[in-house]
């Protein structure tokens, strides 16, 4: 183990000749929480298309405008007709738009991890001070909010019509709050979903089919079989059945805390205590889809 | 002779080095965390590894190996699976060793790690780069997630694209790419917060001998225009050899040598003998050996883990005698010589995959 140092460099010699045109960097190194932050900037950012080609820009903000065009027509003819109240609640409207939602979560989500994985970036990641956990925030964050924008602009569309359209202050506030804890829960249960499929389907087309299967299969699947038990009679089993599937959590959890009425067959949502298992189960999903999220992470490695 | 496995601390008492024994309880002791930014010239060791091993289930990636690898450039040299790679993440802090333990900058892998990581720079052998963005962009992104305040990563960007040689190209996106271009996109980001020391992986992979020579020149420039310390790993010796001031070998995660790059190619006064075998001397070599000895000349113990050797006699000429003694000691056992020649070590003897050796070959052919 002979192991001389450089007979260019005699020992202890502290003088350093540089080339002039290499400067030294000698000021601020902010570190892990300034990286994660600006991991979440960034990220949020390419949900949207910013900082990325003109054409990744087209369907977000597309959908994003797909997103608030009823809302604002919904206030523009509540204005005009002078209408008591605006003719969807602030509860519903995600409800009624969750194709829209799941088209965006399936084409972000992808985009925001599955392009990382599969272009080996990962890597280049945790070889600086960030840890497998600040990935795995900064995305979720970034998607979460990315989602959460997308979601309760029509709601402040809404808000601002009604309160033009001279409707009641104290209801509308009420419900717009409520409208927007619904779909800051949505936002987080959506992008964790999206999230965990497509970090393991690093292809991106796949991605994208694999979330829009999840969103809508599950929809139609727990729809069509709480219809079916509704028309059976049997309507007690119907808020069980909507435990599975994104959709019809949210909405059995806004109904049952958030004074929505539900979408459910006969419109009756579930029970309080029947509530109280939905906020677990969505709770429960989020933070596995965490932790799944980080799993996966601590297997890409390098 | 080359002492694998000894103690790392022992070794750094040599008398080149004498004060070093100051600097050792403060390196020892792992609680160097306050160390700013010391120009890499100054620091005397920029890696030191004491015993370490990394056991995957079904291999031994790294084998008890003690380093110490001062500033300047070295070389990792090993065929593919030596051990490379797994070595360069443990050194990042991202991979626990399975036993001993590794410092750099004169920070534990195992607890500062993330400390390491802000100092250091990590250029990966495989591909990295997103296809859609551009250098530029990707660049200032990952000067961001080095700690860089967002001005002073777009500055660093431009500054180290530069120096890497990319110009007008900097602005398309990486997808459409030469090879080349795409490992000097690997390179800056690597740089972009001016580490202490870089880490590349097999850098020159994939380039045609062009591209290679560029991207050797341009790590030399690394260390000696920038101060910035390299480790660069390679499967190909002779690449190595102008590139680096020193050239750790390893083999199945063992050290083979560890070595400053001018012992390895200097002309020396070594002869090299090959004989043939006889059925009154079924072992030539082994024969002359001992004829030699008798003569009052020593045979190189050849036990340097050199493949192959076993077959040629290594001695030190004293002078024109020596041919003569050598000569006469053959003829007079009745053995052909095959050969006997003036040496002048050359690095890829240590080199122990045929596979690789055709492989250098190759490169060198090019
Ligand atoms: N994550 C891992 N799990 C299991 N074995 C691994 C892993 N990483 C590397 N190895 C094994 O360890 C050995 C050394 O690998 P590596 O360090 O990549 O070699 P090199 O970079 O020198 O080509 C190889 O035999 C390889 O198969
Ligand atoms: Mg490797």
């Amino acid at each position: 183990m002979a192991v001389e140092h450089p007979v260019t460099v005699p020992s202890g010699d502290q003088t350093r000749i540089h080339n002039i045109g290499y400067r030294t960097y000698d000021g601020p190194r902010l570190g892990r929480s300034y990286a994660t932050r600006s991991l979440y900037s960034q990220s949020l950012r390419g949900a949207y298309g910013l900082g990325r080609s003109v054409k990744s820009k087209v369907l977000p903000m597309l959908l994003f405008v797909v997103m608030c065009v009823p809302a604002a027509i919904m206030v523009a003819v509540a204005v005009a007709t002078k209408a008591k109240d605006l003719p969807v609640d602030y509860t519903r409207y995600a409800i009624i738009m969750q194709a829209v939602i799941s088209l965006y979560v399936a084409s972000q989500a992808p985009q925001s991890v599955s392009r990382d994985l599969r272009f080996k970036t990962v890597p280049l990641y945790f070889s600086r001070p960030i840890e497998t956990a600040d990935y795995v925030r900064a995305k979720y964050a970034a998607l979460a909010s990315a989602m959460f924008i997308l979601t309760a602009a029509p709601l402040i569309v809404l808000y601002v019509g009604a309160l033009l359209a001279k409707l009641d202050f104290a209801d509308q506030t009420k419900g717009f709050g409520q409208g927007l804890v619904s779909v800051a829960l949505l936002s987080l249960l959506f992008a964790g979903i999206g999230l965990v499929i497509a970090s393991v389907t690093p292809r991106r087309g796949f991605g994208i089919a694999a979330v829009i299967a999840v969103m809508t299969i599950s929809y139609g699947a727990v729809s069509t079989l709480q219809a079916i038990a509704d028309a059976q009679g049997s309507s007690s089993a119907v808020p069980w059945i909507g435990l599975f599937s994104p959709v019809t959590l949210i909405d059995g959890l806004q109904s049952a805390f958030l004074g929505a009425n539900s979408a459910f067959p006969g419109a009756v949502g579930p029970s309080n205590g029947e509530g109280v298992v939905y906020v677990l189960a969505v709770l429960g999903l989020i933070a596995a889809c965490y932790g799944l999220l980080m799993r996966r992470y601590k297997k890409v490695g390098l | 002779m080359w002492k694998t496995g000894a103690a790392l601390w022992d070794l750094r008492v040599t008398p080149r080095c004498p004060y070093l024994w100051s600097l050792m309880p403060m390196q020892l002791c792992g609680v160097t965390t306050g160390v700013v930014r010391v120009t890499t010239v100054g620091d005397v060791t920029v890696i030191a590894t004491e015993s370490l091993s990394k056991r995957f289930p079904r291999v031994t990636a790294l084998d008890r190996l003690s380093l110490d690898v001062g500033p300047g450039v070295t070389g990792l040299v090993g065929a593919n699976g030596a051990g490379k790679s797994t070595m360069i993440k443990i050194l990042l802090g991202l991979s626990p060793a399975s036993e001993g333990r590794a410092e750099v900058l004169g920070l534990d892998v195992a607890t500062e790690g993330a400390a390491i990581r802000e100092r250091v720079g990590y250029m990966p052998e495989h591909d990295c780069l997103p296809p859609d963005v551009s250098a530029t962009e990707f660049v200032v992104h990952m000067a961001r997630m080095s700690g860089l305040p967002p001005t002073a990563a777009r500055e660093r960007t431009a500054d180290t694209l530069r120096h890497v040689g990319l110009y007008e190209e900097r602005y398309r996106p990486i997808g459409g790419y030469s090879t080349g271009m795409k490992q000097r996109v690997k390179l800056a980001q690597a740089l972009v917060h001016d580490p202490q020391l870089v880490f590349l992986d097999e850098p020159t992979n994939g380039l045609d001998p062009v591209g290679r020579d560029d991207m050797l020149g341009l790590i030399r420039r690394i260390y000696t225009d920038f101060g910035i310390s390299v480790l660069v790993t390679s499967h190909l010796l002779g690449e190595l050899e102008r590139t680096c001031d020193h050239v750790v070998v390893i083999d199945g995660g063992k050290l083979l040598r560890s070595s400053s790059t001018t012992d390895f190619t200097q002309t020396t006064a070594t002869l090299a003998v090959e004989v043939t075998d006889t059925d009154a001397h079924p072992d030539g070599t082994r024969a002359v050996r001992e004829a030699l000895h008798a003569r009052g000349v020593e045979v190189l113990d050849s036990q340097s883990g050199l493949p192959g050797a076993g077959h040629i006699l290594l001695l030190t000429a004293q002078g024109e005698e020596t041919y003569d003694v050598v000569r006469d000691v053959v003829a007079d056992l009745g053995l052909g010589l095959v050969r006997m020649e003036q040496r002048r070590h050359h690095i890829s003897e240590v080199f122990t995959n045929e596979d690789e050796q055709r492989k250098e070959a190759v490169g060198h052919g090019s």
